[in-house]
């Protein structure tokens, strides 16, 4: 057995595990140290120097993130030393950043503001530098504003990009007076590798990196009485959004969700979730088109595995950085953007609604989604298929503005046509989920049985851990599906970029066996979304992913092809999965992009 | 291949594709470039398999590894306090006057630059400074433009 | 009684070209009685924060690591300091016998000598010297592998920690500490890291042996000290001299007889106003107040025509610069103190502005990451605080 460090902390004692930091000894003690360079998916820079706290026997102030607890140690965290150095050192963040807080996009929800009202900073003992006014911002992404004039500079953004995302987009320039945080040559980031996935936005303490919000856009559509305006919610959001107004995390809040939007004055309700379970259908008909190719030995053109290609950010990683890999891809649009393309033509047509008066809005837990729905291509129904994306704090923002009591709201259900959703659909939200629903269809598919696993669970395929494998053997297919009989589908999950690079770089001979893979470019899918409710961590995540499989649980229908909804669409409109008319509508095609 | 590249592809089989050799290459870059281009850093990136803006990011950390297009000679000139003490604006009032140039400028012809850098380590003998890697001390006024004249005779037409 | 002049001192650069006879005659003890002539000998580190040399190599040697490393800190960068390029240039040998003798007491096969980019000229000479080195031990069958890595102009990579950052192909950021050096060094793995004149005096007393070393200088601080001397001095150069004299002894001897004040440890150092001379004494223990002054050795004479305002002005321009800039203390205090300078010069702020700034330069050192933002203070207060005019007028 491993032997604990015992130490005090403002004179009480607390045994933690030898490695752990003061700053995690405080938190056992339930002692707040503030912090802001500190954030827990991160490695330890230990650059703000706000979480300094007195060492007892050190003549200097140690960083209590940084420095592991040892044996004997006698902290104390708020002598009027700390107190007087730590207002030192919010009062220098201040003086070089842009304070105009009232017109700042994260008021409110601003750390550095949070940490100078508690210390109540009234006064400004130094000059302000002022140097921030000659920073441009850089509206040019669809995605993310970045500005530096509000950068304190913690490195938590590179750190994501780098850490969790392995994209590297953002870096630390310069020294001295001159560090800053950029892109290659301080390029926009639009025309760098960014792939807007939004997790710095997410892990970025101040307002220097946002989402680009469309919310008052959407007022105003919401105001015009020309307009239909039509929302779809993706799987995530209604696992996060309760965050935003004071719920515990992992709380699910769909119908309280639904009657807010409703009552916020959209005219259709509408459901991502629709779309998810006709994206199993799409992608497991092309799987299966392809497995047939390959396995049976049709066509030897066609790539093995196939990867899933929801995930915006995602994509664009891939576009980047392997030109070599996008053949694999499958050819199907998110189910954003089917959802988008159907709502001006299905939708519009079977409720008689001129398509060019519809407003197609999207709630999600994503801000590459913005950047996907703009992506050029992406107007199959004639028009732009989805006009306006909105995070999920961009709907809280609304909901706020609209005077909702989120809390009492009551529960309602989604409009019909395209708001049914079987459980397969509400687990896309996690990682993983993708994977376990298309299994869920494709088995049964080939076999005429259900998959076995307990009560449907493809367990293997769930968790947080990076990268995670599963391998179902087909027996006794279908007459049709013989060709797969002993076959072992072979399929990986991954999950933030990093991972899945891990994935793209396995040498070929090792990629090659894979069926199947399932990539999400955020950490732990969609519920850990650059557009999410901020703070994340890995707990927070794991009750969202908690959420979101009660979710599944309690649906009456759990497998995508038994969705009546989508049975109907194709009965009435698309004909059938892989269709002509579905591939207009509902596949996508990929772009070469520079890698640098 | 053109020569940026070459030299790249040359520098980094010489060195590694291995992270620690980043600063290497880099310096390798500049002492025939005199300075990194964005394509020059797009070739390293690509070559050592990072991202662009790691590349720039270590980059500009270092004052030797100029991102901005430079002369062929590199003026740097010692601009802490005990060469400031023997004359070092003196010495700079004539490298400007010679070049019409100023601190921080190129001359049209791109023969020179003109910087100035922290301690070079000739206190003893300042005022000083570095014409690309070599190092001149004791400067006066007449010494310093016999120095870049002697320059000018060499430089690239 | 007349008074005693200072002891100029030849051991270093007095090259009697016997480093062979001496790596063998060494490495011909073991490891344990090296250590121990180390740790007798009390030599502290002599890049400036002065760390007892042998306990380096003692706690380096018994850290577990599969691989460890030796080196050789030649990043010289502190305003005032040129003894390490004098030591490269003319006994480079002696160095790399050290570094030699101290790989084989960590168990470390190679050896680094992070040399600033702004001595590249010095590099084929070294090169030189190392292949000839090289040969010997290939010879003698010694496994160990001397480099040189070149930095490319920035003052905080002589920080240790940046030092392997920068090593590692990194911006030169320091590390968080601990885990220290001895332990997790370059690559993650146990490391001695040394400055250039430090491993020379290891030589020293590999030669002469720990007790002729320690009959030099005074009580906890032993030996010679390489001396940069610049500024108003009429015979600025290189001088080793026993360590434990007072300024006033050595203002006597290198002033130019109206010496107003002496900066002692360059920017990150102590500027000495003339009336503290006397009490004044160059070694490695106290503070400015006390007696003794820590040094990397750079000796920057004033004399009265001198502004201590445009001395300090300068060192602040030169740490707003060089800060690696990652931590909020040194990066926005850095800027802070330079532009409260010249607001109150300027008659922008009243004078007690500066007072705040002494505060400030309190919680820099109290909360900076590492050195060079903890010191900032040392220059700022004392020239402060003992030209408080010439700051205003």
């Amino acid at each position: 057995m491993e032997n604990k460090v015992q130490l005090t902390i403002n004179g009480q004692i607390v045994e933690v595990q030898p490695g752990k930091s003061i700053l995690e000894a405080a938190e056992k003690l339930r002692i707040h140290i503030p912090t802001l360079c500190y954030h827990k998916d991160l490695c330890v820079k230990g650059n703000c120097r706000v979480c300094v706290v007195e060492s007892k026997h050190n003549k200097r102030l140690v960083a209590a993130c940084a420095t592991p607890a040892e044996q004997g140690m006698a902290i104390v965290t708020n002598s009027l030393k700390v107190r007087n150095a730590r207002r030192h050192i919010i009062q220098l963040l201040l003086a070089e950043h842009n304070a105009d807080c009232t017109k700042c996009y994260k008021n409110g929800q601003c750390e550095l503001q949070r940490i100078a009202a508690d210390l109540k900073i009234l006064n400004q003992d130094f000059s302000e530098l002022n140097q921030w006014k000659k920073y441009t911002v850089d509206y040019y992404s669809p995605s993310i504003i970045k500005n530096d004039s509000k950068c304190i500079r913690c490195q938590r953004c590179v750190r994501t990009c780098a850490e969790l995302q392995g994209v590297n987009a953002l870096t630390v320039a310069h020294k001295g007076e001159k560090m800053k945080i950029s892109t290659f040559l301080a390029k926009p980031m639009s025309e760098v590798v960014c792939t807007n996935c939004g997790q710095c936005v997410n892990h970025c303490p101040t307002g220097a990196l946002v989402e680009r919000n469309y919310i008052e856009e959407v007022w105003a559509a919401l105001a015009d009485p020309t307009k239909h305006v039509i929302v779809q919610t993706a799987p995530a959001v209604r696992v996060g959004l309760g965050e935003e107004f004071g719920l515990e995390p992992g709380t699910r809040v769909t119908g309280k969700m639904v009657t807010a939007l409703r009552q916020l004055g959209f005219d259709t309700v509408l459901d991502t979730d629709f779309t998810a379970d006709l994206t199993i259908l799409e992608e497991g008909t092309e799987l299966l088109g392809r497995l047939k190719s390959s396995v049976a030995g049709d066509n030897a053109d066609v790539k093995l595995p196939v990867i899933s290609s929801c995930s915006p950010g995602w994509i664009k990683y891939i576009e980047h950085l392997f030109p070599n890999r996008l053949s694999h891809l499958s050819s199907c649009k998110s189910p954003q953007q089917m959802f988008g393309a159907l709502a001006k033509t299905y939708y519009a047509a079977s409720r008689k609604i001129d398509p060019k008066s519809i407003v197609s809005v999207s709630i999600m837990p994503c801000t590459a989604k913005k950047y996907e729905a703009g992506r050029p291509e992406m107007c199959s129904s004639g028009y732009r298929d989805v006009d306006y994306v909105l995070t999920t704090r961009e709907l809280a923002i609304m909901i706020k503005q609209a005077g909702l009591d989120f809390g009492v709201l009551s529960e309602s259900a989604y409009d019909k046509l395209m708001g049914q959703s079987t459980g397969a659909a509400a687990i896309f939200g996690a990682t993983g989920g993708v994977m376990e629903a298309a299994l869920r269809t494709v088995y049964e598919v080939v076999t005429g049985r259900e998959v076995p696993f307990e009560a449907l669970n493809i367990t293997p395929v769930r968790g947080m851990e990076g990268i995670r494998e599963a391998a179902i053997e087909v027996k006794n297919p279908l007459p049709e599906w013989q060709f797969l009989d002993g076959v072992t589908l072979r399929c990986a999950v991954a999950h933030g970029l990093v991972n899945a690079r891990k994935l793209m770089e396995l040498p070929a001979e090792r990629f090659n066996q894979y069926h199947f893979i399932e990539i999400m470019a955020c950490p732990g899918g969609c519920l850990g979304g650059g557009g999410q409710p901020i703070p994340t961590s890995p707990e927070i995540r794991n009750r969202r992913m908690e959420a979101i499989y009660a979710e599944d649980m309690g649906m009456p229908l759990r497998k995508s092809h038994d969705n009546p909804e989508v049975q109907l669409l194709y009965a009435n409109y698309l004909g059938s999965p892989n269709s002509k008319k579905a591939h207009e509508l509902l596949h996508t095609h990929y772009t070469l992009r520079e890698r640098f | 291949m053109d020569p940026v590249k070459s030299l790249v592809t040359d520098l980094v089989s010489r060195l590694g594709t291995h992270r620690e050799n980043l600063l290497p290459v880099l310096q390798g870059v500049v002492e025939q470039q005199q300075y990194l281009s964005e394509y020059a850093m797009i070739k390293v990136a690509e070559a050592m398999n990072l991202s662009a803006a790691e590349v720039y990011g270590t980059a500009t950390f270092y004052s030797f590894l100029e991102n901005k297009k430079m002369g062929q000679y590199i003026i740097r000139v010692c601009k802490t306090i005990t060469c400031s003490m023997k004359g070092k604006q003196q010495i700079l009032s004539a490298i400007e006057e010679m070049l019409k140039i100023q601190i921080g400028e190129t001359t049209p012809d791109g023969v020179f630059t003109l910087l100035q850098t922290n301690c070079l380590g000739w206190c003893h003998k300042g005022p000083a400074m570095l014409v690309n890697d070599e190092v001149y001390s004791d400067l006066t006024p007449e010494k310093v433009r016999d120095i870049l004249q002697s320059y000018l005779k060499t430089a690239k037409s | 009684m007349e008074q005693q002049l200072l002891k100029r001192i030849d051991l270093i650069f007095n090259d009697e070209n016997d480093w062979q006879e001496i790596l063998d005659q060494t490495l011909a003890h073991d490891n344990t009685y090296i250590i121990n002539a180390l740790v007798s000998s009390e030599l502290k580190g002599r890049g400036g924060a002065g760390f007892p040399t042998g306990l380096k190599w003692k706690l380096t040697s018994e850290a577990p690591g599969i691989e460890k490393y030796m080196i050789c800190n030649a990043d010289e960068g502190e305003p005032g300091t040129f003894k390490d390029r004098e030591i490269l240039s003319r006994v480079s040998f002696k160095v790399l016998v050290a570094m030699a003798v101290c790989a084989r007491v960590i168990g470390a096969k190679e050896g680094i000598i992070y040399l600033r980019g702004e001595y590249k000229y010095l590099v084929p000479q070294l090169n030189k010297t190392i292949a000839e080195f090289g040969a010997y031990c290939g010879r003698t069958g010694l496994d160990f592998n001397v480099r040189i890595f070149l930095g490319s102009g920035a003052y905080i990579c002589g920080e240790e920690t940046a030092l392997f950052e920068s090593l590692e192909g990194h911006r030169g950021e320091p590390r968080n500490k601990p885990p220290f050096p001895t332990d997790y060094g370059f690559r993650g793995m146990p490391t001695v890291v040394n400055n250039v004149e430090t491993l020379v005096h290891a030589y020293t007393i590999f030669k002469y042996g720990a007790a002729r070393f320690k009959e030099l200088g005074v009580a906890s601080s032993r030996g010679t000290k390489l001396f940069s001397v610049s500024g108003d001095t009429p015979i600025a150069g290189i001088y080793e001299l026993e360590l434990g004299m007072s300024l006033s002894q050595f203002v006597e001897e290198f002033g130019d007889g109206d010496t107003k004040a002496v900066q002692v440890g360059g920017a990150s150092g102590f500027l000495v106003p003339r009336k503290k001379f006397d009490e004044t004494t160059i070694g490695f223990q106290g503070r400015l107040t006390g007696v003794s002054l820590p040094t990397g050795g750079s000796m920057m004479l004033f004399n009265s025509s001198r502004s201590m305002y445009n001395v300090l002005n300068n060192y602040l321009d030169f740490f707003r610069e060089e800060s690696c800039g990652q931590c909020t203390p040194c990066r926005v205090g850095c800027q802070i103190l330079h532009k409260g300078i010249e607001e109150v010069k300027r008659g922008e702020r009243n004078a007690k502005y500066l007072q705040t700034l002494l505060l400030l330069t309190e919680t820099m050192q109290l909360t900076a990451k590492c050195g060079l933002g903890q010191s900032v203070a040392n220059s700022f207060s004392s020239i402060v605080e003992n030209f408080w005019e010439e700051m205003i007028y």
